[in-house]
C-alpha cells in the first residue's frame, strides 16, 4: 500500500495551460508574501498578496508618473565631488565610486519633465539606493534647478522624497542644501506654481525639515516611514516605547501633516486631479 | 571656573600662581620674580594650547560650562531694554528657545535663541537647548511680528540639536524647522545669526538661515554632533574625535566653504574667559552687520539673501 493517495485522477492541467516557473526572480513582502516580480511590476510594485508598497527609484516613478513612460531628464551629468575630502572607515569618493557601480545612478536624485495626463509635470525623484537617498550639493543643486525649470517654464513641481536625511559626507555643506532647496520653493510660492510633496518610505532626517514638508499638499504611501528623527533615535534618547505605527504615514495623516495617502495605483490620477482642482481646470479623465 | 581635561596644565600654573601671591602677601617675602616667571609660563602654555586646538577640543569649548549662553548675551548687550516674549500661540512655551525685543543704542532687534542651562536643573528645564517644534513656531512667530514692524531680527544658535522625542515627531518636528527655513529665506527685514556655541543640524539651521551668518571663535557647526556621526559612520561612540575632523565643523572650515560669513574671535581661552569682552564683541558685531544691511530695500535683501543660498554646494558637471 502506498503512503499517498490520489484523489483525484491524473493531472488535470494542460500543458499549454502549465505555469513557468519564472526566471528565478521572486520578491517576499514583509509579511512573508511570496510575489513573482513580473507580476509586481504589473501591479504598480505593490504586493497583490498583502498590499505591500515595495521601495522603488526614480525609474519606476517616471514609469508610473509620466504618459507612456517619456520624458526628458534634466541635469543628468551633475555629480558629487568631495569638498571637505571626507573619510571615515572609507574615502567619501570610494563611497561614490561603488554606488554609483551598484546603482547605475549618478547620485540620489534624478529630475525630469514629461507628460503626465497629457501636460507638462517637473518630477524630482530621490533614489534610496544610492547611499540612503541622502541630501549633499548635487541633490540640493537638481532639485534647485528642477524648482528652476518649473519656475521658467510655469510647471507645477512635484518632489518625491525617499532618503535618510542629509549626507555627512559633505557636513554643513548638506545642512546647507535644506536651505537652499526651501529658497526655490519660497521663490515658487510667491509665483503661484503648485508644488507637490510624495513622501515615500523611508522621508526622514533633513529631508523632512526641508522640502517633503512644504508642498502645497504633503502626500504618502501607505506605510511608508515619515520623522524628523528615527525611531532608533527617538526610543534612545526618551526611554519610551514607541505606540504602534509611530511615524508611519497613517500616523502622520492623523496628526496633521500629510493631506491624504494614496495607493500607488491611484497616484498618478490623485496628483493630477489635485492640479486640476488648485488651477481650476476641467479635470481630465 | 571649571577647567577641561586639555586645560589642566593651565588650572596647574594658575593655582601656582595664586599661591605664589599668597605666599608672597603672607610672608612678606619678595616673590615678584617668580610670580612674573609662572606668569611667563603660563601665557606659554595658554598660547601653546589654545592656538592649537583641535576641533575635537573646540566642540568641548562650545560646550564649556562656564560658556555664555543666549540670555546672557542678550541681558548684557541691552540691560533693561530687554522685554522677553513666550509662546508659540498653538501648544505652549518652549523653554528651550527663548526670544525677546531689546535694544542695542537706539534700534530695537527681536532676538532669538536656544537657551542652555547652567545647572541640573535649569538644563533639565531648558530640555538641554534642545528646542520641540512649539521652540519653532515660537521663533517663527517672532520673527515674522520683527517684520509687520520692520524690527531687524538677530538670531543665537546655541543647541546640540533639535529634540528627538516622541510628542516632537506627533506635533511635526521636521515641518517646524522647514517652515521656519523658507520663511526665513523670504523675511523682510535683516537677519542677522551668530552661531555662539553649538550648531547641531537642523535645529541649529531652523532660526539660523540670515544674511550674514556670523560664528565664535569656538563655536561649531555642522550636520550632525560628531558623537553621532562616530555612531553612525564607525558603528560605534569611540570615533567622536576623528568625526570632528572630518565633518570640518570648526569656524574657520565653516568659512572655508561659505557656510558662515565671518567669524568673531573670542578672548584666549574661550568666551568664558572674559564674558565682558565677548559680549562688547558681539554687541558691536551686530551694530555693524546691520550698519551694512539697513539700508537695503526688502526686496534687495531678500534676493541678495536667497542668492547666497542657491549658490551654495560644489559639485561637478
Amino acid at each position: 500500500m502506498s503512503w499517498f493517495k490520489r484523489k483525484t485522477k491524473g493531472i488535470t492541467t494542460t500543458t499549454e495551460e502549465k505555469k513557468d516557473t519564472p526566471k528565478g526572480l521572486w520578491y517576499k513582502t514583509p509579511t512573508g508574501k511570496i510575489v513573482d516580480t513580473e507580476e509586481l511590476a504589473r501591479n504598480f510594485y505593490v504586493s497583490p498578496e498583502d498590499g505591500y508598497h515595495v521601495r522603488i527609484g526614480s525609474k519606476e516613478y517616471f514609469e508610473i508618473l509620466f504618459d507612456d513612460n517619456k520624458f526628458k531628464e534634466l541635469d543628468a551629468n551633475l555629480e558629487s565631488k568631495d569638498p571637505l575630502k571626507f573619510e571615515d572607515t572609507k574615502k567619501y569618493p570610494e563611497r561614490l565610486k561603488a554606488a554609483q557601480e551598484k546603482t547605475k545612478l549618478k547620485d540620489a536624485v534624478r529630475t525630469a519633465v514629461g507628460k503626465s495626463k497629457g501636460r507638462d509635470l517637473v518630477v524630482a525623484c530621490m533614489d534610496f539606493s544610492f547611499i540612503g537617498g541622502s541630501m549633499g550639493s548635487v541633490v540640493g543643486e537638481k532639485i534647485a534647478r528642477a524648482a528652476d525649470y518649473s519656475l521658467k517654464n510655469n510647471v507645477p513641481l512635484m518632489i518625491i522624497s525617499k532618503s535618510g536625511g542629509a549626507r555627512m559626507m559633505e557636513a554643513a555643506l548638506s545642512l546647507m542644501q535644506l536651505a537652499k532647496t526651501s529658497v526655490k520653493l519660497a521663490q515658487l510660492a510667491d509665483a503661484k506654481i503648485p508644488y507637490i510633496s510624495l513622501c515615500t518610505d523611508p522621508t526622514t532626517g533633513g529631508t523632512t525639515a526641508s522640502f517633503a514638508m512644504l508642498g502645497d499638499i504633503n502626500i504618502s504611501e501607505p506605510g511608508a516611514l515619515i520623522g524628523f528623527a528615527g525611531p532608533r533615535v527617538v526610543k534612545d534618547t526618551t526611554g519610551q516605547d514607541l505606540p504602534e505605527g509611530f511615524q508611519t504615514s497613517e500616523f502622520l495623516l492623523e496628526h496633521g501633516f500629510l493631506d491624504f495617502i494614496t495607493l500607488r495605483k491611484e497616484l498618478k490620477n490623485k496628483v493630477n486631479q489635485y492640479l486640476d482642482l488648485i488651477l481650476n481646470m476641467p479635470i481630465r479623465a | 571656573m571649571e577647567y577641561l581635561e586639555f586645560e589642566l596644565p593651565i588650572k596647574e600654573l594658575e593655582e601656582q600662581l595664586l599661591k605664589c601671591k599668597v605666599i608672597g602677601e603672607e610672608s612678606e617675602v619678595d616673590v615678584t620674580e617668580t610670580c612674573s616667571q609662572i606668569e611667563k609660563k603660563l601665557a606659554n602654555a595658554q598660547k601653546d594650547i589654545y592656538k592649537n586646538l583641535t576641533p575635537w577640543q573646540r566642540v568641548q569649548l562650545s560646550r564649556h560650562p562656564n560658556r555664555p549662553y543666549t540670555l546672557d548675551y542678550i541681558k548684557a548687550i541691552c540691560g533693561d531694554t530687554f522685554l522677553e516674549l513666550h509662546g508659540d500661540r498653538n501648544v505652549k512655551d518652549d523653554k528651550a528657545m527663548v526670544g525677546g525685543l531689546g535694544k542695542i543704542g537706539d534700534q530695537t532687534f527681536m532676538f532669538i535663541g536656544q537657551q542652555k542651562g547652567y545647572n541640573t536643573k535649569t538644563r533639565q528645564y531648558r530640555n538641554f537647548g534642545m528646542a520641540n517644534p512649539e521652540g519653532y513656531r515660537k521663533a517663527l512667530r517672532l520673527m515674522k511680528s520683527a517684520e509687520k514692524f520692520g524690527i531687524p531680527v538677530v538670531t543665537l544658535i546655541d543647541t546640540p540639536g533639535a529634540y528627538p522625542g516622541l510628542e516632537a515627531e506627533e506635533r511635526g518636528q521636521g515641518e517646524a524647522i522647514a517652515r521656519n527655513i523658507l520663511e526665513m529665506a523670504r523675511l523682510q527685514v535683516p537677519i542677522i545669526t551668530i552661531v555662539i556655541g553649538e550648531g547641531a543640524s537642523g535645529g541649529a539651521l531652523g532660526i539660523g538661515v540670515g544674511d550674514k551668518v556670523l560664528m565664535l571663535e569656538n563655536a561649531w557647526y555642522s550636520v550632525i554632533s560628531p558623537e553621532n556621526c562616530s555612531s553612525i559612520l564607525w558603528r560605534s561612540w569611540e570615533y567622536k574625535e576623528q568625526a570632528a575632523e572630518a565633518l570640518k565643523l570648526t569656524a574657520s572650515d565653516a568659512k572655508k566653504i561659505k557656510v558662515v560669513d565671518d567669524i568673531i574671535k573670542e578672548p584666549l581661552g574661550g568666551a568664558h574667559r572674559d564674558r565682558e569682552k565677548t559680549f562688547a564683541t558681539v554687541s558691536s558685531t551686530i551694530v555693524k552687520t546691520y550698519e551694512a544691511l539697513k539700508n537695503l530695500s526688502p526686496k534687495d535683501l531678500v534676493s541678495k539673501r536667497m542668492d547666497k543660498y542657491e549658490n551654495m554646494g560644489v559639485f561637478k558637471g
